[in-house]
């Protein structure tokens, strides 16, 4: 179905493999005093796993409701689908399916008519498309006689999933997901993302969990309305440039403090168990941790190399652009 | 079509669920109608009295027997000084003070004249009027029942008088509830319309379902349409419910008009009104901001419509207020239909001004609409 959409379509895009093209898209508030996004442009391969990650406030939900045509950019220009999301903001409207980070669904109607509603107001029923949405819906099934709004939270993402999902869109848009849900319903969800790929629907999915990067197959880091890398997980990992080592002993904070300030540390940062540091002279410290480890007057002290996560990418992207 | 189909079916279902909505929508008629214009009317009983007689004659004697015989007022105990009385005013046991001079019967008999003094207590300016008023009119009767009395005595007073009689057309007893309750019935139909219709938009906003409906293929005009239609019914629902169970079976006020025209002239000014609705969803993000701008219209609407004080007698800028209220325009509608049998051509005027109403309200939501989604 995509295809022939693809072939009778004109597109301004020469790639027939992009499906989301954002170029140098600006966005303020309040007459220009909040920079929301600025100058944003990266591009999204048909039925990629797409992830917009970032911390809270880093313009992930405007971008996403610049796309899905419910708010219009300051500059620049988009296009999903094939379509402009000025011109042709109708056309994306029925080939998108959008999540917001809010629940919004009928709290008053049950799981069951909100699923019949969203199918209707497409033009589609919900047996034309249950395939899609199957290995979710069957969770949901022994509650679909209840009311949205007194379901748990994982269950009322699932049912937003299914409600976005129903009239098969081209393009999905996910606005943090997994926010505030728990442990193994983020997995369940992720695993769910997977399915759908296979399916040839592109998906786009904002988070603010680092972890759940590795999981996309390319990544955006967006900090302060600006992208600082786009890259797949491992390549974001790849180009960290320092070694990078986890060290922990008795008294943690004290530890932190002392690593910040001692001379050869570039940067500490807390990790859960241990601390991640970097050091300013690479040289020195491949040749001999013992002699640093002498200099810090702590006890069971524990010190080993490791490869960085996407969490530690992002912390130093963000401290290189900061400073 | 069909999405608006689905639209108001769901919408249905969202009203029936709602557990304090549909209560209200049926018990509110029933409740305002059959209370409020029993309590709010204009006839004022009771008025404490209080009679300094300094004459002690037959006279004066018979002129507070008949004031004390009266419906209207309530005599307290007399008192023999204005002193006495006006400290009654002053702890609101007393509402008025009449005053009957010394040599009250003897004047009368010898002059063919006397005065009399009322004091009223004003602070309640509805039942200061009226009970002075009504005063006035006891003495009027009284100075009639006395004169065939006094003639013999005075020479010169030949007796030429011009006697009034009316009759009160389209509500002859002068019921203040056939004047009111059609009146009520039109305040029941706005609240319909401008709150409930404009809240419920409201809410969506609020909860952020209006943004899955905007990314949707849902036109703009159906959705609109999907929230005017279940509340235009509901209105006409309301507006049924007290005309004939309440109105005309309770009351026994039978509409003298065509009801067809009633009814058409209600959907005009329910789509007026619920424009009005639409209008401050469109500039309110949240249901307490709707709430309050509506709450504010309503009180401009209710009270600068005509329904309890009379549009002539208001100030000229006032005039203004109430003729730029289209609540006021169905209630004169509805007073003329129901009261007086009004066809079609005596209300054209009202009816075109409704229609602008209509328009004006309606476009001015969707563009305001359509700029801000």
């Amino acid at each position: 179905m995509g295809d022939i959409k693809w072939a009778c379509t004109e597109r301004l895009n020469s790639d027939p493999m992009v499906d989301v093209s954002v170029q140098n898209i600006s966005k303020t508030y309040d007459e220009g005093t909040v920079k929301a996004l600025s100058g944003i442009s990266f591009e999204v391969e048909k039925g990629e796993l797409f992830g917009i990650v970032g911390p809270d406030g880093a313009g992930k939900t405007t971008l996403f409701r610049i796309l899905v045509t419910l708010l219009l950019a300051d500059a620049g220009e988009a296009m999903v689908n094939g379509s402009d999301v000025v011109k042709d903001y109708k056309e994306i409207r029925s080939k998108v399916g959008y999540m917001p980070g809010k629940f919004s669904l009928y709290q008053d109607l049950s799981v069951e008519e909100n699923l019949k509603f969203f199918a209707s107001i497409f033009g589609t029923t919900v047996e034309e498309n249950y395939h899609l949405v199957k290995d979710i819906y069957v969770q949901l099934e022994p509650f679909k006689r209840r009311r949205a709004g007194a379901l748990s939270g994982g269950m009322k993402q699932k049912l937003a999933l299914c409600c976005a999902l129903i009239h098969r869109p081209e393009v999905l848009f996910l606005d943090e997901p997994t926010t505030g849900v728990d442990t193994v319903s983020r997995k369940e969800f992720w695993e769910m993302l997977k399915r759908l790929k296979s399916e040839g629907i592109t998906i786009l999915v904002s988070t603010p969990y680092m972890d759940e990067a590795t999981l996309c197959e390319r990544i955006a880091l967006v900090q302060e309305g600006q992208i600082m890398s786009i890259d797949t997980p491992d390549g974001i990992i790849a180009r960290y440039p320092d070694q990078l080592f986890a060290i922990k002993s008795d008294n943690m904070s004290g530890l932190l403090r002392d690593l910040r300030a001692h001379p050869e540390v570039a940067s500490a940062f807390s990790f859960g168990e241990y601390h991640h540091i970097t050091f300013t002279d690479k040289q020195k410290i491949a040749e001999g941790a013992s002699s640093f480890l002498a200099t810090l007057s702590h006890h069971n002290l524990e010190m080993h190399t490791i490869t960085p996560t996407v969490e530690d990418c992002f912390i130093q992207l963000m401290s290189h652009d900061g400073r | 079509m069909r999405p608006l189909k689905f639209l108001l079916i769901k919408e249905f279902k969202q009203i029936f669920r709602n557990k304090t909505l549909l209560p209200m929508i049926f018990v509110m008629p029933l409740v305002q109608l059959l209370i409020m214009p029993l309590a709010a009317d204009y006839e004022v009983k009771n008025i404490n009295i209080s009679i300094i007689d300094n004459d002690h004659s037959t006279f004066s004697h018979r002129l507070s027997s008949k004031i004390a015989a009266s419906k209207y007022f309530r005599l307290i105990e007399n008192e023999q000084s204005f002193k006495g009385a006006y400290q009654k005013i002053e702890s609101n046991e007393a509402d008025l003070i009449l005053e009957i001079p010394y040599r009250f019967e003897e004047n009368i008999y010898r002059t063919g004249s006397q005065q009399v003094f009322i004091a009223v207590n004003a602070i309640n300016g509805t039942k200061a009027s009226l009970g002075g008023s009504y005063l006035s009119s006891i003495i009027r009767d009284f100075n009639g029942s006395i004169q065939p009395e006094i003639k013999f005595s005075a020479p010169s007073s030949p007796l030429k008088r011009i006697e009034l009689s009316a009759i009160n057309w389209f509500n002859p007893y002068l019921n203040y509830k056939v004047f009111m309750v059609p009146a009520i019935l039109v305040i029941l139909v706005t609240m319909v319309g401008a709150y409930m219709c404009g809240l419920n938009i409201v809410k969506e906003k609020e909860v952020g379902t209006i943004e899955q409906i905007n990314v949707s293929p849902i036109k703009k005009h159906h959705y609109i349409l999907g929230k005017l239609i279940p509340f235009l019914v509901i209105g006409l629902i309301v507006f049924s419910i007290g005309f004939f169970i309440i109105s005309w079976g309770v009351y026994g006020i039978v509409p003298q008009g065509s009801l067809l025209l009633l009814y058409a002239y209600l959907a005009l000014f329910l789509i007026a009104i619920l424009g009005f609705g639409l209008l401050i969803s469109t500039y309110s993000e949240t249901q307490q901001q709707a709430m309050s701008v509506s709450f504010f219209f309503m009180m401009v609407f209710i009270l600068m419509s005509g329904l309890f004080t009379s549009i002539d007698a208001m100030p000229a800028w006032a005039k203004v207020i109430a003729y730029a209220n289209p609540v006021t325009y169905f209630i004169e509608v509805m007073r003329m239909v129901v009261l007086k049998g009004s066809t079609f051509q005596h209300i054209t005027q009202h009816v075109l001004i409704m229609l602008g109403f209509a328009t004006l309200f309606n476009v001015w939501a969707i563009l305001n609409y359509r700029k801000t989604a």
